[in-house]
């Protein structure tokens, strides 16, 4: 007993001057961290400034190059994620590993070691989640499940293992702001019952509400432990970025601008491409020279499919259905849509807005060649090296893209630097209509500010941006109409001025997508 | 002790240069145990094998004679591998590639005029090219695998040319002997230095076909497209480029090559069609297209190698008496060590001890 009295003076968990470093880059610099018996700790900082890295040592799938953690006041080594959930430490991953074709139980029995019978599982697990008020059917299968429902799974199988610290990796941004709050009041019943969580997200606010201290990493290093309570939104972003995030600056469009349509989507209708995909159902929308327009919604609801329809990476039968700068542009594949002058950023970055094995150049030439195929290819379809390094490098210093090497590979890109890129491989062109599928998913506060700002810039210089996005206080902050796109429908856009967050959440969450009365309204 | 591949976070420039040798060097030394536990002298054996055949002028051109077809072949299934199109019937389309370009001499053999060479290579090409694009055709329609069928129809291949030679086209005055007539002096493809060696144009092509490839491959639209669609088919398709059209366009290079190599061979090294005149050159190339990872000038050198493993296997065999499934067994070596030695390019190896006590201490219940 007197052992126990022992380690539960100590702090949970303690970290001292845990370093990683991958070839010449700290990525870990002597971290410091201390989370006590039922707290929520708030790791904060930009991207590549080191959380995923530290996340990882923790939980077991890294090796520190130097440094200890001590688990209870006792010094371990973490060998591997299953010893982690030995010690206690659970981990709900940002992007889940969840089969879609089998049901949420044998999701859960996967990641078991033991020989549990699926009916023990199931029982569990409705015994968990009805305890923490995560509703959830055992036997439903995942494909058929929400993203918030699939979270909730990632959760409950991570109760499973009864832990004593859980890490959530940045886990409302997949949710609607109502999915958002119920997780927020699981969590406090987790605190209440003496666990403890390290919440990393980048989403101040949130923090700011539900957070009892905050660690900020910079660079790798500690920049400063705080209470975020007492702390401004503005002042931890200072922290983070170590300067002050220049706040977006959206003016209203000029009132007199020709209001030209540049983007038009009359009807547009598609057949689910697979058994988990969604059908698009006659989508009306026209996005106007000057503006952006933004659309909210829940992931998995349609926006990946209405991204590939408008790209022409899918091909529509009636050329009238997607019209370009006035023009019928339905029968164009990519290339004749960027010829048309409409450039596209998609969802992923790696595999499918840039080849992660080939250099940045590379990548520059990958969405360029036709538009751009007088200054980068020459005769025979020869490429012209120096020409686009050059271009390369230009959008590299534009867009404040920070790598560690002169021409790297997009793989060794943090996701917000290669973002940056990817971004600006488009702006560069300056393109008369952008359309882009989460700008700014798992990019740090000052990047997403250079991009929104490049975005707004764009469309007030005479060109028409559609944003995909479900982040909220970014279609707030970027669009001048934000529509909501609901299992595959889309509703009327709503001028920002007459949108509050309640509205477009419940559109988000299904409720009245109404289409049709829209048909000549334009935002 | 448990042993984990890791990732490298970039791939290592010291294991790019050094796998080669890395490699050679492990197949030489498993080579010798495999001899020695045959009961030879590892050291005549390899003596045998890597140098006796490069001491003599003869043999050099022999070297070329064999080099010719796997650097050939290798070149086109550079395209076909980068651009992720498994085609591992190179040996039915170099097959075929002979039969197509026999058709003149054997069945038109009055017809003697200097343009039959020219159209025999074409038609070889061809030959090559419209076999291959049978598993294209059949991955982009219907999306079967490429490496099922095209591996199938090189036995279709090698049935269909054994009965050729041993009825409607076998020799009138041959004795019965399955084979074609001798070609005429028409259809023969000339030795570059005849004086010294057998070695023909064969060689030439080869290696004006890796400069082209590889430069192809380098400096051009097209072999960007090629390596974009090979690594991520989704960035190739928002690129704008169509995965379905490079299926074709890989396998067609591919055959073409590969048929060129064929009635190159026939026409230059043999001047006939016989059942097995093949030593497996097609599914050697395969070999040779790793060993050169996948670059068309390293297929060069590592087709010469290979080459030499062919003559050295023989010379083995007649000097040391080894048998000729110990050379396939040992080529196979080659392969197994240097793709092993590539996985240390992206991957450290690391040693991690089981988990034990420690985990247990702290956990409690």
């Amino acid at each position: 007993m007197s052992e126990q009295r022992n380690s539960a003076a100590a702090p949970l968990l303690e970290v001292r001057g845990l370093t990683k470093v991958f070839g010449q880059l700290k990525a870990c610099d002597a971290i410091d961290l201390t989370i006590a018996r039922g707290e929520i700790h708030a790791l904060l900082g930009e991207n590549g400034a080191g959380k995923s890295t530290l996340v990882k040592m923790l939980f077991g799938s890294l090796e520190p190059a130097s440094g200890e953690i001590l688990w209870k006041g006792e010094p371990v080594t973490v060998t591997s994620p299953g010893h982690a959930r030995k010690l206690g430490i659970g981990m709900v991953f940002q992007h889940f590993s969840l089969f879609d074709a089998l049901t949420a139980a044998e999701n859960i029995m996967l990641s078991l070691d033991d020989d549990t019978s699926i009916i023990e599982i199931a029982e569990k697990a409705r015994q968990l989640s009805a305890a923490y008020g995560l509703p959830l059917d055992p036997y439903a299968l995942v494909g058929d499940l929400s993203v918030g429902e699939r979270q909730r799974i990632e959760i409950i199988r991570c109760l499973l293992q009864e832990p004593e610290l859980i890490i959530l990796d940045e886990p409302t941004s997949v949710l609607t702001p109502q999915e958002a709050d119920k997780l927020f009041e699981t969590l406090e019943r987790l605190r209440a019952e003496g666990k403890s969580i390290l919440y990393i997200s980048h989403r101040l606010e949130e923090v700011k509400r539900m957070c009892d201290r905050a660690t900020v990493l910079r660079h790798g290093k500690v920049v400063g432990h705080c209470d975020p309570r007492k702390e401004t939104a503005a002042s931890l972003a200072r922290m983070m970025v170590g300067n002050d995030v220049q706040a977006v600056v959206r003016e209203a469009p000029a009132a007199n601008a020709a209001r030209q349509p540049l983007l038009e989507v009359r009807g547009l209708s598609r057949q689910p491409a697979g058994p988990f995909s969604i059908p698009l159902r006659d989508i009306w929308l026209t996005v106007n020279a000057g503006e952006v327009v933004g659309i909210a919604g829940v992931a998995g609801n349609g926006q990946g499919e209405f991204f590939e329809a408008i790209s022409g990476e899918v091909i529509q039968r009636d050329a009238a259905v997607v019209r370009l700068r006035g023009k019928d542009a339905g029968r164009l594949d990519i290339s004749g849509r960027r010829l048309a002058g409409a450039a596209f950023v998609p969802e992923e970055r790696l595999g499918h807005g840039a080849a992660p094995r080939m250099k940045l150049s590379e990548n520059l030439l990958l969405s360029r060649f036709k538009t751009d195929a007088k200054a980068f290819l020459g005769g025979l379809g020869l490429i012209r090296t120096p020409v686009i390094a050059q271009a390369a490098k230009r959008i590299v210093s534009e867009m404040d893209v920070r790598k560690s090497a002169e021409d790297p590979e997009a793989a060794a890109l943090s996701g917000g630097n290669l973002q940056k890129f990817i971004i600006g491989r488009e702006l560069d062109r300056k393109p008369a209509v952008m359309v882009v599928n989460q700008p700014t998913w798992g990019v740090d506060a000052g990047a997403a500010a250079r991009i929104r700002q490049a975005l707004i810039d764009l469309a007030r210089s005479g060109s028409a941006v559609l944003v995909i996005s479900q982040d909220l206080d970014e279609l707030f902050e970027v669009s001048d109409a934000i529509a909501v796109m609901h299992d595959g429908q889309l509703s009327a856009p709503i001028p920002v001025a007459d949108a509050t967050l309640e509205r477009i959440g419940l559109l988000m969450g299904g409720a009245d997508v109404a289409h049709g009365e829209h048909h000549g309204e334009a935002a | 002790m448990r042993i984990e591949l890791v990732k490298r976070p970039q791939h290592s420039k010291l294991f790019s240069a050094l796998s080669p040798f890395l490699a050679f060097g492990l197949t030489i030394v498993a080579g010798a145990v495999l001899f020695a536990l045959l009961g030879k002298n590892p050291a005549t054996t390899l003596y045998y094998y890597f140098i006796d055949p490069l001491t003599e002028v003869w043999s050099l051109h022999e070297l070329a004679i064999k080099a010719a077809p796997l650097i050939l072949i290798a070149v086109g299934l550079s395209v076909c591998f980068l651009s992720n199109n498994w085609n591992i019937g190179a040996e039915g389309q170099f097959l075929m590639g002979a039969v197509a370009g026999s058709m003149l001499p054997v069945l038109f053999p009055e017809f003697q005029f200097w343009i039959v060479l020219p159209l025999m290579l074409l038609m070889g090409m061809a030959g090559g090219a419209a076999y291959a694009a049978i598993p294209a055709f059949l991955k982009v329609r219907f999306n079967t695998n490429e490496i099922l069928t095209s591996l199938m129809l090189v036995y279709v291949a090698q049935l269909f040319l054994d009965w050729l030679v041993r009825g409607p086209w076998r020799n009138p005055a041959g004795f019965n002997f399955p084979e074609t007539r001798n070609f005429h002096s028409y259809a023969i493809l000339p030795e570059i230095l005849p004086d010294s060696g057998r070695a023909h144009w064969g060689f030439v092509f080869a290696l004006v076909a890796a400069l082209l490839v590889w430069f192809l491959l380098s400096k051009t639209l097209k072999g960007f497209e090629v390596k974009v669609l090979g690594q991520s088919p989704r960035a190739g398709r928002f690129a704008g480029f169509s995965a379905g059209r490079m299926v074709i366009f890989a396998f067609l290079v591919s055959g073409a090559l590969a048929g060129l190599a064929g009635i190159s061979e026939v026409s230059g090294a043999i001047g006939q069609l016989r059942p097995s005149f093949s030593p497996g050159y097609g599914f050697t190339a395969i070999i040779v297209a790793f060993l050169g990872r996948l670059n068309p000038l390293g297929i060069v050198a590592a087709g010469l190698v290979l080459a030499l493993t062919y003559l050295g296997g023989e010379a083995a065999q007649i000097s040391v008496g080894l048998s000729d499934k110990v050379v396939r067994a040992f080529q196979g070596m080659i392969l197994f060590f240097v793709l092993a030695c590539d996985t240390m390019i992206h991957y450290q190896i690391r040693f991690v001890r089981p988990q034990a006590a420690g985990a247990g201490e702290t956990s409690h219940v």
